[in-house]
């Protein structure tokens, strides 16, 4: 597939040569997409929607070999993610490798298939964390969302089981508009289970997520109740010497400037998916860019000269507003993912940005939000993909 | 960074201990020690990887000073210095004393 534009800035085309490749910084953080395979079915998954046509996992040692590249260009942290990382039978040998490479290593897991002894053998490999992320506080909407009744509760054993094993607890509740009225509860829990950090991130609208907008995304009196609460919660704690850190973070459709997506393009993260497709995020794969794997180029070759990584680094490829603007340093334009979704090219303003002629995109959204009639959300799972990969 | 003002003053005869959430270790890309976290990286400079280096939980604060010291005579007003990053240091949880 051909790249979704070229940057057209009235210069003659030149080939690219080394002092024209804008400056970029390390891959610090490499996350590890270890499969798509997972038991659940959550309606807001990150994930390709098609991914149930990607086959061909990277083999134990093809991921060893990446693990050992990026470290070489200066990864610190590896997440392992997925899918459900835990169906990988290989898991407790990468962990072992990232170990002895230098890593912190990330789980970030369901916490569906996880045991006692599994998070022991773990931590003896040299796991340095395990993230488990919850639905809501509440079993019902949780297992609602998760498509399994006893998620729930092995969430919440799993969660114990971690902290009681001396690994630091990092709790992410998605929230959305079903679970968000609930925070009060989603905190309580966090501070009984004697959490270390709790990321309260409200749903990011990108694969199943983006198709599910509409059951999914808060409305604005729901978004500031929940934001009032956890800051009164968060004096309340703080005041009474309780170490606990809550981070609440917005979904950008009700913010007038986009985030600062990634860093920027190919500044800090490196994903490797479960096929080996190598991107500068996990959300990346839907743009039409021809990405580069990591079974036919290097890490090196793939962070620094692959067109794939280059595409968006620098300001060369923003068309106006984003050009000419004062903050374009600070944000990037935005997420190049959502410029897509929501304008079909991906070189466009973030509509999130009241400047971008597609601001009305999102005021749309926002004002769906405010209706009650929702229609069901399509559940993550193989059946469904195979709908979106027929197109 | 919010005040000290209502913290213990730290006394030598204390033995920092770098709290579980992090892993303290020199990093080659970075050229600098650093500290690692879920998620995160904080890249500390000279004098802080130095210190942070000593506390293993076995040395007090006035072992960690004392070989400093030792291993920086130029340096004025160290032991200050050192006490004063090791209350920013728990002020951050980075350490407990």
């Amino acid at each position: 597939m051909s790249n979704s534009g070229s940057p057209c800035n009235g210069q003659p085309s030149q080939a690219p040569s080394l002092s024209s490749v804008p400056t970029h910084g390390q891959p610090l953080w490499l996350l590890a997409e270890l499969t798509y395979k997972c038991p659940l079915q959550c309606p807001y998954c990150a994930n390709p929607v098609d991914f149930a046509s990607k086959t061909g996992e990277l083999t134990t040692a093809e991921w060893i070999d990446v693990f050992t590249q990026a470290r070489e260009l200066g990864a610190a942290q590896l997440g392992f993610s997925g899918g459900e990382p835990l169906v990988r039978q290989d898991l407790i040998e990468l962990i072992r490798e990232a170990r002895n490479l230098g890593y912190y290593s990330n789980l970030i897991t369901s916490g569906v298939g996880l045991n006692e002894r599994k998070i022991a053998d773990f931590r003896e490999a040299g796991l340095d964390h395990i993230q488990v992320s919850f639905q809501a506080a509440d079993p019902e909407v949780n297992n609602l969302l998760a498509g399994s009744e006893k998620a729930f509760k092995q969430k919440l054993a799993m969660a114990r089981e971690v902290k009681a094993q001396g690994y630091p607890m990092v709790l992410n509740f998605v929230t959305h508009r079903h679970n968000i009225d609930q925070i009060d509860r989603i905190i309580e829990l966090c501070v009984e289970l004697k959490a270390d950090y709790v990321e309260l991130a409200t749903c990011q609208y990108y694969g199943w997520a983006y198709e599910n907008r509409n059951d999914l995304l808060p409305t604005r009196t729901q978004l500031e109740r929940a934001e009032r609460i956890t800051n009164e919660y968060r004096d309340r704690l703080a005041a009474a010497g309780n170490p606990i850190k809550i981070i609440f973070v917005t979904p950008d459709y009700y913010e007038e400037r986009p985030k600062g997506c990634m860093n920027g393009w190919g500044q800090v993260f490196l994903t490797v998916t479960p096929d080996g497709t190598a991107l500068p995020c996990h959300s990346a794969r839907m743009l039409p860019i021809e990405f580069p794997n990591v079974r036919e180029q290097s890490i090196e070759q793939i962070w620094n000269r692959s067109n794939g990584f280059n595409h968006f680094r620098g300001y060369e490829w923003m068309k106006e507003p984003c050009a000419s603007c004062d903050e374009k340093e600070k944000d990037f334009g935005g997420c190049r993912c959502q410029a897509f979704m929501m304008t079909g090219d991906a070189n466009n303003t973030d509509p999130v940005c009241s400047k971008s002629p597609h601001h009305d995109l999102i005021i749309q959204a926002r004002e769906e939000a405010e209706l009650p009639s929702h229609k069901e959300p399509v559940y993550r799972n193989e059946r469904n993909s195979k709908v979106f990969c027929k197109g | 960074m919010s005040s000290q003002a209502n913290a213990p003053a730290i006394t030598p005869d204390q033995t920092p201990v770098l709290n579980r959430m992090f892993r303290f270790q020199w990093e080659k890309a970075q050229d600098s020690y650093v500290l690692l976290y879920p998620e995160g990286m904080v890249k500390l400079n000279g004098p802080a990887g130095e210190v942070l280096a000593l506390v293993d939980g076995q040395r007090t604060v006035a072992d960690i000073i004392q070989t400093l010291q030792a291993k920086f005579p130029d340096a004025e007003g160290i032991d200050r210095d050192i006490l004063d990053f090791l209350g920013d240091a728990r002020e951050q949880l980075w350490i407990t004393l």
